[in-house]
């Protein structure tokens, strides 16, 4: 007799509050002398979210008296079903923490202790300091004399735990004060994720979604742990495994509780997969193994690239070695006179992006693969052969992968290979496929769509730069043309979502007349050479290590913990004169200033630490993985005297505005005219997120969809594809009915639970799910399919019909040309993946090429920033870091959880019983981990599921450490990051945390441990 | 209808949502753990009277393929439980079966039950599961989330589990489920098996070794004891030595 909640409970509109089970005559009965009465009995439900992983899974607080008593999985959830893993059950003890912060605290300069303040005396002064520092080092032009409107000397960071409506209200919040430091959890989790895969299908976001997984034949897993860092996926990887007799690979270099699952592992040596995947293309194409109609019509293979593009020994044609950047001018197709690509159908002209890239890969056999990569040759061969047999028409195969593959310097390209793999595979678009970006933090999706990052405006739109000082240069720039009529080429409408977003933050102050204050905005520097106009935070940290930065604003995040070469970090934030910090523990950075080596006294920042409200306490909306954004409900009141952040910040930033409009001050335009909210109102931002008109005859009114927005001033919208979550029908994202068709509830697709971007499409590029008539590659997948007048199943992702009606157009609607590319010209570092060894590398030299490491990486120049040589015999071993399931990310909220601590209590370190031999380590013996930059000390775990490598005929050790410890949690160990390099990708500069060069040796005695 | 688990390794990927969950129902604090000189994700290293459920990790490696078993283990809930018989010889009503579910309970009165009674339990126990707490004397294990059951909902380890490793329910249809599904194991694992089905009430469908798992996968001793029987053990010397207890 199981009764699921499902079955008595429809959970209202009204706040989701309903009367728990025991209550509704499901009593103990006739009590007995050794029966406990349900302790959620006469509890009130309220549906909430978990703050982990980007599976995002639902959970029922129960309520008795304000306080949470209970925590327990909605089983209406589809993703999860009421399941939970560690960190989801041990909700409970997170939110009733003895640890959480809960009075507003400050610390004075060189002061060694906190004091409590009053809440109204915090924002008083922060709002003063950010004022002071914004008046004193406001510049209205840089070096060049070129109009910038910025303030270098303020920063912010954060934050993926926040909703989407506190993250629209901070992204607009620094850029009205200028602030271009600007960065979050993103930029060090899947940064990368955004231009490789926008740039192999249009958009930068996980193609399908959590359930679509149960309907693959071939589950690649590929750097990613996928079932310790995303537990619920494998309820569906379970599904298809069982369901579908799919098989489950994991390439990762440890065997961990993924491979455990797997029918196959792999043990590749970190930092070497693009010589994997690139082997992989090799053998679909010498082996026919691609979908050839796919790749014909689908995919630019057929197109023709210039001859002047030439690819010699590791670099492509156009790189300047002083600047360590291409002039892309080369990487061009070529077009007939009406401006439609030229292309070869037959795949035979050597210049077609088909041949280019069979020559590209043809230097990546199975023996040079194995000899880079430490996999044996029948191994990859095994993989090769397994995987490849997706490339028929009623087979699927998804990729699945998550930071074992963005944090690299080439972790763009790293992804580009699973993308190219895919496409000629003919994997994207159908159920069971694609490329699928497994997001961190539960709300990253939600923070990258805001762009609380310096290099975007919300929506994917890239930051102005100093050379565009007119919205018609930026417009002109970043507005791409085809006259192309089977191309929609969505992003031809990227001036009506940026005018929209200008009214959406500066109201009646933007007109036409003035280009809707596109003055307004900051300007970044032009990224002239690799290091030029880049505020990531690896580069403003940097600055502020350099005492280049004076103050800023930290939310919801612990980069003293999390962000690479951390010592450097820590000494930097001393550097500050003061910090402005939200969060709901005290973690590395809050307390930074008393931590390890530090002298407080010695230390001049002023702290002011707010204490926020957890999530189970505020209501909002937050955005899940598979682009499912998804309305939680405030449970409680916040506890003691937190407020949301978003409140936080929404109260700083009204006191500054205040100040300036009582005081003036530097540029008070973009402050004095914001158009800003009074509170933290979850439900009247989502409203504006979702975007409405504000003038003309439809003035007040919703917009329906993201094809409503003008260029002209009439609507307003701070982030154009969440355009449809709220309309006048309500707030879409509330959705709960899991009702669905036949055809719906074969794949699981859901939709009319929750809703999803864009315009509620579950499973992007679906058009090419498809063939030329309309018809599914496998009918018993369908996705979509032409009934002979109008698309059914999923949204269609671009409404023509299908090709042969001869009104159709490509199915990659936000590319250009509309066809998934194979070549990607637009990337920094080139339109094809190629391997390069990791900035520290166990190698003198690999076998591609004499181009040893990426020669477009950004690694950072300070006397921190110390760098092994390759091959350096004093740090001769492979680090590579990650989480695990029972803490999350720094481990600041998951440490202070006492049953998680319990579960994972101390930094460790795996290591293969070769190497513990050779070093003398015995299981659990305190052993220290150096690298160039830092000392760690861990516990050993000296395990068979680590193997050695054989690298070009010698042995290389590799071992593995959690990043999730810090020295406020007392013994458990201190930030494995202290070891990492200040090294990242060019396109996005994210770190490389995923390899290293170290050295370990057995402790005498430990002091991070006890 | 009595009810019984099905819990089916071949889906556990050690997320430890069980272990938690279990935590978090009951109510209990976390003990102190540590890496130092034990060096295994397994933690707590064993049950203990805060946990009434951990999962057991072990590693062993033929050739190049290494295996990496969980074990999520708790009280198996013995139809006849030799656990009963031993306490009875003390204190009747200290262990108790429930009438509708099954569920074997240590009820208050197992509070009072004298020390060299309780390791007569833990002695008999063929699953070496309960536990006492030496401050309070409490003598504890898995409750089949009694309260929870009685109340239409299922056990938290059940309800938390992602991949439907732990199901709960009806006994037979628990049982009908692991056959069906042992059959199907069986085509990739002909060695695959149900243990001690018949007995208990925590069915386990295990592939690999039993001791590849954890010492006490299989009855250590008779399971089904009779009464006097279990009396009759009173003067027997203890067929193995006590574990340190934790917390």
């Amino acid at each position: 007799m199981e009764v699921t909640r499902r079955d008595f409970i429809k959970v209202t509109g009204a706040g989701a509050a309903a009367i728990a089970l025991s209550q509704m005559g499901f009593g103990m009965g006739a009590a007995k002398a050794y029966a406990k009465e349900l302790k959620t009995r006469g509890a009130i439900e309220v549906l909430t979210s978990c703050p982990y992983c980007s599976v995002i899974c639902q959970y029922i607080a129960h309520v008795r008296n304000g306080k949470v008593v209970s925590t327990e999985g909605d089983a209406d959830y589809p993703v999860s079903e009421g399941a939970l893993c560690a960190k989801g059950a041990a909700m409970l003890s997170q939110i009733n923490s003895d640890k959480r912060l809960l009075q507003p605290l400050y610390r004075a300069p060189n002061s060694d202790k906190w004091e409590v303040k009053d809440y109204g005396w915090m924002v008083k002064k922060v709002a003063m300091r950010i004022k002071d520092t914004r008046d004193k080092y406001f510049k209205e032009k840089n070096a060049a004399g070129q109009v910038v409107n910025r303030v270098d000397e303020l920063f912010h960071m954060g934050s993926s735990q926040m909703t989407n409506e506190e993250l629209s209200v901070t992204r607009q919040s620094v850029a009205c004060l200028g602030i271009v430091n600007i960065d979050h959890q993103a930029r060090v989790c899947h940064s990368s994720t955004v231009p490789a895969l926008a740039e192999c299908f249009g958009r930068g976001a996980m193609t399908n979604h959590y359930i679509d997984v149960k309907n693959t034949d071939c589950c690649l897993i590929i750097g990613s742990n996928a079932a310790e860092h995303y537990p619920m996926v494998f309820r569906w990887i379970m599904r298809a495994k069982e369901e579908r007799g799919a098989k489950i690979i994991h390439v990762d270099p440890k065997f961990s509780r993924t491979s455990a699952r797997a029918d196959l592992h792999v043990p590749i040596r970190s930092g070497t997969d693009i010589a994997f995947v690139g082997g992989m293309i090799k053998y679909i194409i010498d082996n026919d193994k691609y979908f050839k109609d796919y790749v014909v019509n689908y995919t630019n293979a057929a197109f023709i690239v210039s001859d002047k593009f030439k690819f010699n020994d590791g670099l492509f044609t156009g790189y300047d070695a002083k600047k360590k950047l291409y002039d892309k001018s080369t990487w061009k197709f070529e077009f007939d006179a009406n401006g439609i690509p030229k292309r070869d159908k037959t795949l035979q002209n050597p210049r077609c992006v088909f041949q280019l890239l069979k020559k590209h890969y043809s230097r990546y056999d199975i023996k040079k693969v194995s000899a880079v990569t430490g996999v044996p040759a029948e191994k990859i061969n095994k993989v090769y052969e397994l995987y490849t047999t997706t490339g028929k028409p009623d087979k699927a195969g998804t990729i699945l992968y998550a930071l074992g593959w963005t944090q690299h310097t080439v972790g763009v390209q790293y992804i580009r290979t699973g993308g190219i793999a895919q496409l000629l595979l003919g994997n994207i678009g159908i159920a069971g496929g694609g490329v699928n970006a497994m997001r961190g933090e539960p709300n990253v999706q939600g923070a990258t769509d805001y762009a609380i990052l310096y290099d975007k405006l919300p929506g994917y739109h890239p930051m102005p730069r100093a050379d565009l000082p007119k919205l018609e240069d930026y417009n002109k720039k970043f507005t791409p043309i085809s006259t192309d009529p089977e191309s929609v080429n969505w992003w031809k409408n990227r001036p009506k979502y940026v005018v929209s977003l200008l009214k959406a933050w500066y109201g009646d102050a933007a007109t036409r007349e003035n280009d809707f204050r596109y003055d307004w905005l900051p300007k970044l520097d032009s990224a002239t050479s690799w290091d030029a106009g880049d505020n990531s935070f690896m580069f403003h940290y940097d600055k502020m290590y350099k005492g280049g930065i004076k103050g800023g604003s930290i939310f919801g995040s612990n980069p003293a913990q999390s962000l690479p070469n951390t010592n450097k970090i820590r000494k930097a934030m001393g550097n500050l004169d003061w910090l402005f910090i939200a969060d709901i523990f005290h973690n590395e950075t809050t307390d930074f200033w008393h931590g390890p080596g530090m002298n407080p006294k010695d230390i001049k920042t002023e702290v002011f630490l707010f204490p926020s409200s957890h999530r189970v306490e505020k209501e909002g909306s937050v955005s899940n993985s598979g682009r499912w954004i998804m309305w939680h409900y405030q449970a409680t009141k916040p506890r003691g005297d937190s407020r949301a952040m978003g409140q936080t910040m929404i109260d700083v930033m009204n006191e500054v505005k205040r100040l300036y409009k009582e005081k003036g001050g530097a540029f008070p335009g973009p402050i004095v005219n914001m158009d800003f909210y009074d509170r933290y109102d979850a439900e009247l931002i989502a409203k504006k997120c979702n975007g409405y008109y504000v003038s003309g005859p439809k003035k007040g009114t919703q917009v329906s969809s993201f094809a409503e927005f003008a260029d002209d001033g009439s609507t307003v919208s701070p982030c154009w594809v969440y355009a449809g979550s709220f309309t006048e029908q309500g707030n879409q994202m509330k959705n709960r009915d899991l009702t669905q068709n036949e055809r719906e509830a074969k794949l699981g697709l859901f939709p009319k639970f929750s809703w999803c971007w864009p315009v509620n499409r579950r499973i992007l590029y679906n058009r090419a799910s498809v063939d030329l008539n309309g018809k599914p590659w496998d009918p018993s997948r369908a996705v979509i399919e032409w009934d002979g007048s109008k698309w059914i199943g999923d949204v269609p992702d671009g409404g023509a019909p299908p090709m042969s009606s001869g009104k159709g157009t490509h199915p990659f609607i936000m590319q250009t040309e509309g066809f998934g590319r194979l070549f990607g010209p637009g990337l920094v570092d080139g339109p094809f993946p190629e391997h390069y060894e990791p900035i520290e590398t166990p190698v003198k030299k690999h076998l591609f090429s004499s181009q040893l490491n990426n020669p477009c990486a950004k690694v950072i120049q300070s006397d921190l920033d110390k760098i092994a040589a390759p091959a350096d015999p004093r740090y001769p071993i492979v680090l590579t870091t990650y989480s695990l399931t029972e803490h999350w990310c720094s481990g600041s909220e998951t440490r202070n959880t006492p049953p998680l601590l319990e579960a994972e209590p101390m930094l460790y370190v795996e290591m293969s019983e070769e190497l513990a031999k050779e070093k003398g380590i015995k299981n659990g013996d305190g052993v220290i981990i150096e690298s160039a930059r830092g000392r760690v000390e861990a516990a050993a775990m000296v395990t068979m599921r680590i193997t050695p490598f054989k690298i070009q005929g010698k042995t290389v050790h590799l071992i593995g450490m959690p990043f999730c410890f810090g020295w406020t949690t007392r013994g458990c160990g201190d930030s494995t990051n202290r070891l990492n390099v200040s090294a990242g990708d060019p396109n996005t500069t994210i770190p490389e945390s995923k390899a290293c060069l170290v050295n370990i040796r057995k402790a005498d005695k430990v002091t991070e441990l006890s | 209808m009595s009810k019984s688990f099905f819990i089916d390794v071949t889906r556990c990927t050690a997320c430890r949502g069980c272990q938690v969950a279990c935590k978090e129902w009951q109510g209990f604090q976390a003990n102190k753990t540590t890496q130092l000189g034990w060096g295994s994700h397994q933690n707590p290293p064993d049950l203990n009277p805060r946990n009434y459920k951990i999962v057991r990790f072990k590693e062993h490696k033929i050739g190049d393929r290494v295996t990496w078993n969980f074990f999520s283990d708790q009280c198996r809930h013995c139809i006849e439980p030799p656990c009963k018989d031993a306490a009875d010889g003390y204190m009747k009503g200290a262990v108790v079966i429930d009438e509708s579910t099954g569920a074997v309970i240590y009820t208050d009165k197992a509070k009072k039950l004298p020390k060299e009674a309780f390791e007569q339990m833990r002695n008999d126990c063929p699953y070496d599961i309960p536990r006492r707490d030496d401050a309070t004397g409490i003598i504890n294990k898995c409750d089949m989330c009694y309260d929870r059951v009685k109340a239409g909902l299922i056990p938290m380890c059940a309800k938390v589990c992602i991949t439907s490793a732990i199901n709960f329910g009806d006994r037979d249809k628990m049982l009908e489920m692991a056959q069906k599904r042992l059959a199907v194991v069986k085509k990739e694992y002909p060695d695959a098996q149900l243990i001690d089905a018949d007995d208990i009430r925590v069915v386990y469908l295990i592939t690999d070794k039993p001791e590849y798992y954890h010492d006490y996968v299989l009855a250590q001793g008779p399971v089904g004891i009779t009464r006097s029987a279990a009396l009759a053990k009173l003067t027997a010397p203890l067929k193995r030595p006590f574990k340190n207890l934790l917390g």
